[in-house]
């Protein structure tokens, strides 16, 4: 099965190299990837490349290790086997040029922190002291503030940056949070799920956002998804994450009866609507939380 | 005291300074609570209260312990304030990957025990040293009289230590508060932010309890900070408000100890409910203005126009 997996990654790459569509370098290479957790494998034998201004999805039913996979690419997990590299050296943390938004992180009502302070501790909240606005230090400062203002009008949550946290919906506070990933002008965004929580029309804008953070400034983004529609229309690869093994390619590849029949060693057909939108139907008597919830039925 | 009040400020002031003691308790109180105002708005922050409350107790066996070896008693507080600081940092934590804010509802069982055990070896130490039943009060509930000269000096070194450390930790100490897994992925090492920050508690908390007793502590730990996370929400003006409200509680609260029967403790406590309630209530206030803005002008003129016709 990883051997089928691996040579469709193959084919996907060639193919994309013939395109002369992505020619941008290497910014995540994975060979022969393993993880554990708790002393279990999660998974292994993965094997990918994201180059620079690649816009990839992470699919795949719960608990297969898709926030494992960012988290380790990230340096947060370490690696059971296999080697990698992002972005020129071993995965490690405090990497500036990463950008990362954990999965589905929500602050209480009790939360008294204005929106604006969140996302400015992402801009220097790893420097160890206080800044100090009266000094020479100044200039830097001036820098972040307008910087940060600059993100938060990116993602539209002028309105409540000022508010508390806590008193923001979830899905302001998630705008807030892909601020807080996106204000360091980072290579590579790691995004667990952002679309989580988010309306319809937020789910489209911010993909759209993504997407033109992504081609306008090279900016390679691997983005966790169960529902692949809103960003479909944006994807360069997706890479799909089953118990059975991985699989990457082009969405047109990835997704379709044949490799989810083989990822979830059951038949499962993809049929398509007038928009081009996917659905992903599995047998009948499938259990629910076995079928990949690829879109929600209307 | 045996002073009298003559409701004239400045005449009151000159008397209350003329006491060596009187000047000693206020300049132990200014360092104390200024250290007690800036830790506890991160101890707020980081919703550690009870670690901080824990740790205030912690403290008390320590005291009584020194009384009873014949040590200074600040040395007691100290020391087994840091050392249940690091205890309670070593303690193993389980919370969720993701948790964030805080993460001491799975040990609060363990710290509470813990709690309970202090008090009681506490209790036995005033117990084996006997003759020492005042003390017991002002070890509990805090006193103005007998703070020497030496004993500002280790609180002043120790305060501005924690002050210093405080500063340094800064940013990484705000961001593993607020957002840990990001920090952690930013490479702030969270874990000892996190140990740094329960010995500065450690450190705060000891030094509280020699003007307000072990018992309350929260009374500028706790209620200065909590009032000054309803006032503001920018984390810059909250630390400086909490020390601001501390700096005040205490040294209204040492005056008023000066004037009249009641000690320290209770006016210090008194004063920090009252600025707690005060903030609380303007918050409410604050909020519901903001929900439901005064109506202007033109809905008015609708409604007067649908009643004419
Ligand atoms: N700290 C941990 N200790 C032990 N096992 C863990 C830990 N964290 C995660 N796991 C296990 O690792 C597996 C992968 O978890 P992960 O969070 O990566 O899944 P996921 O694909 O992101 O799922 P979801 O779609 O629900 O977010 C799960 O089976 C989970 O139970
Ligand atoms: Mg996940």
């Amino acid at each position: 099965m990883n051997r089928h997996a691996g040579e469709i990654a193959l084919d996907a790459t060639a193919s994309r190299n013939l395109d002369g569509v992505v020619a941008g370098r290497e910014v995540v290479w994975l060979s022969g990837a393993a993880a554990q957790m708790g002393g279990q494998t999660i998974w292994s034998d993965v094997s990918l490349t994201v180059r620079a201004g690649e816009f990839i999805a992470i699919l795949g039913p719960n608990g297969v290790g898709k926030s494992t996979l960012l988290k380790a690419i990230l340096g947060l997990v370490p690696l059971a086997a296999g080697q990698a590299r992002v972005l020129g050296a071993r995965p490690k943390t405090g990497n500036a040029a990463t950008g990362y938004l954990p999965q589905r992180r929500a602050f209480d009502p009790g939360v008294r922190v204005r929106g604006v302070d969140i996302v400015r501790l992402g801009w220097d909240g790893d420097r160890w002291g206080v800044p100090l606005p009266a000094l020479p230090w100044a200039h830097r400062s001036r820098i972040a503030r307008q910087r940060v203002r600059e993100v938060i009008d990116l993602v539209g949550a002028q309105s409540y940056a000022n508010r508390p946290i806590g008193q923001s919906s979830g899905g302001e506070q998630q705008r807030l949070l892909i601020a807080q990933a996106l204000v360091r002008r980072p290579e590579l965004l790691l995004l667990d799920e952002p679309l989580d929580s988010l309306d319809v029309t937020s789910q489209a804008s911010i993909s759209a956002l993504i997407q033109s953070v992504c081609r306008s400034e090279g900016v390679a983004v691997m983005l966790v998804a169960h529902d692949v529609n809103p960003i479909l229309p944006y994807l360069d690869q997706v890479i799909y994450l089953s118990r059975r093994g991985v699989v990457m390619g082009p969405p047109e590849e990835v997704i379709t009866a044949d490799t989810l029949s083989m990822l979830y060693g059951t038949p499962i057909d993809v049929l398509r609507d007038h928009a081009g939108r996917l659905v992903v139907v599995g047998q009948q008597d499938l259990p629910l939380h076995r079928l990949p919830r690829l879109r929600h039925s209307p | 005291m045996t002073t009298e009040l003559n409701w004239n400020l400045v005449d009151d002031i000159r008397q209350l300074l003329s006491f060596h003691f009187m000047l000693n308790a206020l300049r132990a109180g200014t360092i104390v609570a200024g250290v007690a105002g800036a830790v506890g708005y991160l101890m707020v922050l980081r919703r550690q209260t009870f670690a901080g409350h824990t740790l205030a107790l912690i403290g008390f066996p320590g005291a009584a312990g020194a009384t009873w070896l014949g040590l200074n008693t600040a040395v007691g507080y100290f020391g087994f304030c840091v050392a249940g600081a690091l205890i309670i940092s070593a303690l193993p934590r389980r919370g969720a990957p993701n948790a964030g804010l805080g993460g001491f509802s799975e040990e609060s069982a363990a710290i509470g025990t813990v709690q309970a055990f202090a008090l009681a070896c506490g209790f036995l130490f005033v117990s084996l040293y006997s003759g020492f039943l005042n003390g017991l009060n002002s070890l509990l509930f805090g006193t103005i009289i007998g703070i020497t000269d030496q004993q500002i000096l280790v609180l002043l070194i120790a305060g501005a230590g924690c002050l210093l450390v405080l500063i340094l930790l800064g940013r990484p100490l705000l961001f593993s508060t607020i957002d840990p897994e990001v920090a952690r992925a930013k490479g702030v090492p969270t874990r000892l932010v996190g140990t740094a920050f329960l010995v500065l508690l450690g450190v705060a908390a000891g030094g509280t309890s020699q003007i307000t007793g072990s018992l309350l502590v929260f009374a500028l730990l706790v209620a200065p900070a909590a009032a000054a996370t309803r006032l503001t929400a920018q984390p810059a003006a909250g630390v400086a408000l909490s020390i601001m409200l501390a700096l005040l509680i205490t040294w209204m609260g040492e005056a008023f100890a000066f004037f009249s029967p009641y000690p320290i403790g209770f006016w210090v406590t008194t004063l920090g409910f009252a600025a707690f309630l005060l903030a609380t209530a303007y918050r409410g206030i604050a909020d519901r203005i903001a929900r439901h803005p005064p109506i202007p002008y033109p809905p008015r003129r609708v409604l007067s126009g649908s009643a004419g016709r």
